[in-house]
C-alpha cells in the first residue's frame, strides 16, 4: 500500500477547487487558450482537477493571425497529445467581414481586435463561463478582478459593481445572456507560474527560452525582425541578439528581452532577479495609464 | 508618502522571491494614517517595485506636481480611484523577500467600506491595523479591530505609525497599547496573537531595520515579524470536513467503475481506512483510495484538493459531505448568525434569499433581525427593523433544506455562508454561524 502523504500547495489547491466549481455551476464552460505559459498552466491544473476523467470542456484560441509560429505549432501538438477539443476563431474573419478595422501605422496591432472575435464566439457557442489565465499581479486593473467575474451581453466589465468574494465561496449565478470570466490563477504571481512549470516539468513553447533572433530596437524595447507582421522602418537596424519572450501575445505588440536563460531553471532565476515587470514589454499596456481597464470594460479578456 | 529626499537606495539586498505560496495580510486605514506610505515603503525596501512601475509612479507624481513619490498610484488600480485619489475596492499588492511572499489585501478603513474590509480580510491569514500615534485609537481603529475579531484572524499587528511626530514617546505607545488590550479583553475571540510595533513608515523606523529612536522597544521590526509568521499555525485545525464538489466518473476502459469524489479537505487530514459518514444520508463507509492527479496517496493533508473513493457503493453527489465517524456537524434547517450586509437594499425580516454554504445552495428566509452590533464596541441595538449596507447584526434564518454546519468559531469554511439576492444574483451578505 502507498505510504505517502500529499499536501497540495495552497495556490494549486485553490485553482483545482475553482475548476471544479466551474463544472458544477455552469453548463457550457470553455478554456481560453493562447498557447502562452499561463494558459498552458491552466491546462495542467484542469487535468489535475478532473483526472482520471478527461478535461470536460473545450479549449478555444482566438487567433489574431499574428501569433508566433512556435506558439501555434505548440498549441496543435498539446491539444492533440491530450486529446482535447480545440476551437479556433480568427480575427482575420472579423476583418474580412468588416466588423473590425485593421489598425495601421508603426504601432498597429491586432491585440485589441481580439475582443470582437471572442464575443462573437461566446455567442456562437453559447458559452456561459470562459476560463482564462489572467493574474492579479500582472496589471493594476487586473488586481481588482474577481475570480468569477460577471460580464453582460456586450462582454462589459462593470468594475464598480463587482460581487464581493468572501472566503472561497464563488457565486456563479447569472442571467441569460450574461457570462462569467473565470480566473483560477488570479492569486498566482509570474514567479509562481514559472516555479510551477519548473516543478511540474511542463513543456512550453521555445520562444520562452533564450535564442538567437534577428531584432531591432524601438522605444527602448527589442522587437522581432523575423516576422513580417511587426512593422519596421527601413532605418531601424536589424541585429542578431540572444533574446527570449516573457509573454507570447500578438507578435506586433510583444517585445523580447535580452536573456541567456536557455532552460526553465535559468528562466526562474532570471524572473527572480528581474527589475522589469512582465507586462513592461507589452506596448498595448503603455497606450495609456488605464489601457487595460478600458479594454476590459469593452470585453477584452 | 515618501519624499524624494529620503529616497535612498533600499536598505535590504534585492529580494529573492520564493515562488508558490503567499501569506495574505489584510490592511485597512485611510491615506491619512500613512497606509500608502507603509505599503509603498515595504514594496520599495523589499525591491518589489520593478523599474518600469517605479518610473510610472515617478512620472505620474511629477505630472501632478508632487515633490514626493505617491505610492498610492501603485495600489489604486481603477480610473475613478486615481481621479478621486481614493481606494474603492480591495486592492491586492504583491511583495516578497528572500524568506516569504506576501499579498496585501488593502481596503479603505471608512465605515462605508466595511463590506470591502470583510471581503479582503476573509481570506487573510494575518492583519495589520494601522494607528496614527498622534490621534491614538479612533473610530476606524475600533471598526478594523472589530472585523479582525469577527473574522477571527489569529495574527494581528497593531502598527503604531507616525511615531516620529510624537517624539518616539514610549508613553504614547503604551497608552495606545493599553487601549487595544482593553478592547481585546472585551472580545469573544481569545486566541488572537497581538503584536504592537512602534513605526515611522515615512522614515523607515522599525519597518525593515530596528530603529535607534525607540531603544525602549525590544520587539521585532514589522517585516521580520511578517516573515516569521508561520502560515501553518494560522490555519485553525478542527474536525475534518470534505464537501463534495463534483463526482468524477471517467467511464473509460481503464477506469470503468471509478467513482471519485472531488473536493477540498478542510480542518484536518484524511487517510485510507478512515471510517467516514456521508451526510446528509448518514451512510457509513471507509476511504478506499486518495488520488491526486495520476498518483495515489495514503494520506492527504488539510487544505488539499483531492479525489476520494469509498469502499462501499454509496450514493454521493455534489453538496454532500464526508466526515469522520463521531465528528458530525450540526444538521439544521435553522440558523443563528452574525451577518455583514453588503447591499444597498437592506436586509429585512421575512425576505427570502439564496444561501450558499460552501458548495451547497438552499433558500433562506429571514425570520428575525435580532440586533445591530456597533463596530465601535459601543454595544448593540436590539430588534432593529432592518440591516443596512455595511451594518453587522445578529439574524435568524429558516432554510428550505437542512445544511451541514459548524459554528464559525470551530470551522471557518463550514461556519460561513453568503446570501444571494435571487432577483439580481448579486452576493448581498456574508454570514458567520453562531455557536
Amino acid at each position: 500500500m502507498n505510504q505517502r502523504t500529499i499536501q497540495v500547495d495552497a495556490l494549486e489547491s485553490e485553482a483545482i477547487y475553482i475548476f471544479r466549481e466551474v463544472i458544477a455551476q455552469f453548463e457550457k464552460p470553455v478554456l481560453l487558450f493562447s498557447g502562452g505559459k499561463d494558459s498552458i498552466t491552466l491546462v495542467r491544473l484542469a487535468q489535475k482537477a478532473f483526472y482520471p476523467a478527461k478535461i470536460p470542456f473545450p479549449l478555444m484560441h482566438i487567433d489574431t493571425g499574428h501569433n508566433f509560429p512556435e506558439t501555434i505549432e505548440f498549441r496543435d501538438r498539446l491539444t492533440k497529445e491530450l486529446g482535447l477539443e480545440l476551437i479556433i476563431r480568427n480575427v482575420q474573419d472579423n476583418i474580412d467581414n468588416g466588423t473590425v478595422k485593421e489598425e495601421t501605422g508603426r504601432y498597429a496591432s491586432r491585440n485589441m481586435l481580439q475582443t470582437e472575435t471572442l464575443l462573437d464566439a461566446i455567442e456562437e457557442f453559447g458559452f456561459d463561463a470562459c476560463i482564462g489565465g489572467a493574474r492579479r499581479d500582472e496589471e493594476k486593473a487586473r488586481a481588482k478582478e474577481r475570480i468569477f467575474s460577471v460580464r453582460d451581453d456586450f462582454g462589459q466589465w462593470d468594475e464598480k459593481n463587482q460581487r464581493p468574494e468572501v472566503f472561497d465561496m464563488l457565486n456563479g449565478r447569472i442571467d441569460l445572456g450574461q457570462n462569467v470570466r473565470v480566473f483560477p490563477i488570479s492569486n498566482w504571481t509570474e514567479l509562481d507560474v514559472w516555479s510551477y512549470i519548473k516543478n511540474e516539468q511542463i513543456e512550453i513553447p521555445s520562444i520562452y527560452f533564450a535564442h538567437k533572433r534577428k531584432t531591432f530596437l524601438r522605444d527602448g524595447l527589442i522587437w522581432s525582425a523575423e516576422d513580417a507582421v511587426v512593422f519596421r522602418d527601413k532605418e531601424e537596424e536589424v541585429v542578431d541578439r540572444m533574446v527570449r519572450f516573457r509573454t507570447v501575445g500578438d507578435m506586433s505588440c510583444t517585445a523580447a528581452v535580452l536573456s541567456h536563460a536557455v532552460d526553465i531553471a535559468k528562466v526562474v532565476e532570471e524572473i527572480r532577479d528581474s527589475s522589469i515587470s512582465e507586462r513592461g514589454a507589452r506596448i498595448d499596456d503603455k497606450r495609456s495609464e488605464a489601457a487595460m481597464e478600458k479594454r476590459k470594460q469593452q470585453g477584452y479578456f | 508618502m515618501i519624499r524624494t529626499k529620503t529616497y535612498k537606495s533600499p536598505t535590504t539586498s534585492p529580494s529573492k522571491k520564493v515562488g508558490l505560496g503567499h501569506l495574505k495580510i489584510a490592511t485597512a486605514g485611510s491615506v491619512d494614517d500613512g497606509k500608502s506610505t507603509l505599503i509603498g515603503r515595504l514594496l520599495y525596501d523589499t525591491k518589489s517595485l520593478t523599474d518600469d512601475k517605479l518610473e510610472a509612479i515617478e512620472e505620474k507624481s511629477r505630472q501632478r506636481g508632487f515633490d514626493y513619490l505617491d505610492f498610492s498610484l501603485a495600489t489604486d488600480g481603477l480610473v475613478a480611484e486615481r481621479e478621486q485619489g481614493i481606494t474603492i475596492d480591495v486592492a491586492h499588492i504583491y511583495f516578497s523577500t528572500r524568506k516569504k511572499s506576501f499579498i496585501i489585501a488593502d481596503t479603505p478603513g471608512h465605515i462605508e467600506y466595511t463590506r470591502n474590509m470583510v471581503t479582503g480580510a476573509s481570506t487573510a491569514q494575518a492583519s495589520i491595523v494601522l494607528i496614527d500615534a498622534r490621534n491614538g485609537v479612533v473610530e476606524q481603529t475600533y471598526r478594523h479591530f472589530f472585523i479582525n475579531n469577527l473574522l477571527r484572524i489569529k495574527d494581528v499587528v497593531i502598527a503604531i505609525n507616525k511615531m516620529d511626530l510624537v517624539d518616539f514617546s514610549e508613553e504614547k505607545y503604551n497608552s495606545i497599547k493599553g487601549e487595544i488590550e482593553y478592547l481585546a479583553s472585551k472580545s469573544a475571540y481569545k486566541n488572537q496573537n497581538l503584536t504592537f510595533i512602534p513605526l515611522s513608515a515615512l522614515q523607515g523606523d522599525n519597518l525593515v531595520s530596528k530603529s535607534e529612536n525607540t531603544p525602549w522597544y525590544k520587539g521585532e521590526t514589522l517585516l521580520h515579524h511578517l516573515e516569521n509568521l508561520d502560515a501553518e499555525d494560522i490555519n485553525e485545525v478542527s474536525q475534518v470536513r470534505f464537501p463534495v464538489q463534483t463526482v468524477i466518473r471517467p467511464k473509460t476502459d481503464d477506469y470503468h467503475d471509478f467513482r471519485g469524489y472531488a473536493g477540498k479537505i478542510y480542518g484536518g487530514d484524511l487517510e485510507i481506512g478512515d471510517e467516514i459518514v456521508v451526510l446528509p444520508s448518514q451512510t457509513k463507509s471507509t476511504i478506499k483510495s486518495i488520488h491526486f492527479f495520476d498518483k495515489e496517496f495514503a494520506r492527504a493533508k488539510n487544505g488539499s484538493s483531492v479525489t476520494i473513493t469509498l469502499n462501499d457503493n454509496v450514493n454521493v453527489s455534489r453538496g454532500d459531505m464526508l466526515v469522520k465517524v463521531n465528528e458530525e456537524p450540526t444538521i439544521t434547517k435553522q440558523l443563528n448568525a452574525t451577518i455583514c450586509w453588503m447591499d444597498k437594499e437592506p436586509l429585512k425580516a421575512s425576505q427570502k434569499y439564496i444561501i450558499k454554504h460552501g458548495v451547497n445552495d438552499a433558500q433562506a428566509k429571514i425570520t428575525q433581525v435580532s440586533s445591530i452590533i456597533k463596530t465601535d464596541f459601543s454595544g448593540i441595538e436590539e430588534n432593529p427593523s432592518e440591516l443596512e449596507l455595511n451594518q453587522i447584526g445578529e439574524v435568524q434564518l429558516k432554510l428550505s433544506k437542512p445544511l451541514l454546519v459548524d459554528p464559525y468559531s470551530q470551522n471557518k469554511s463550514n461556519g460561513s455562508f453568503i446570501l444571494i439576492n435571487p432577483k439580481t444574483n448579486n452576493t448581498v451578505g456574508v454570514g458567520f454561524i453562531a455557536p
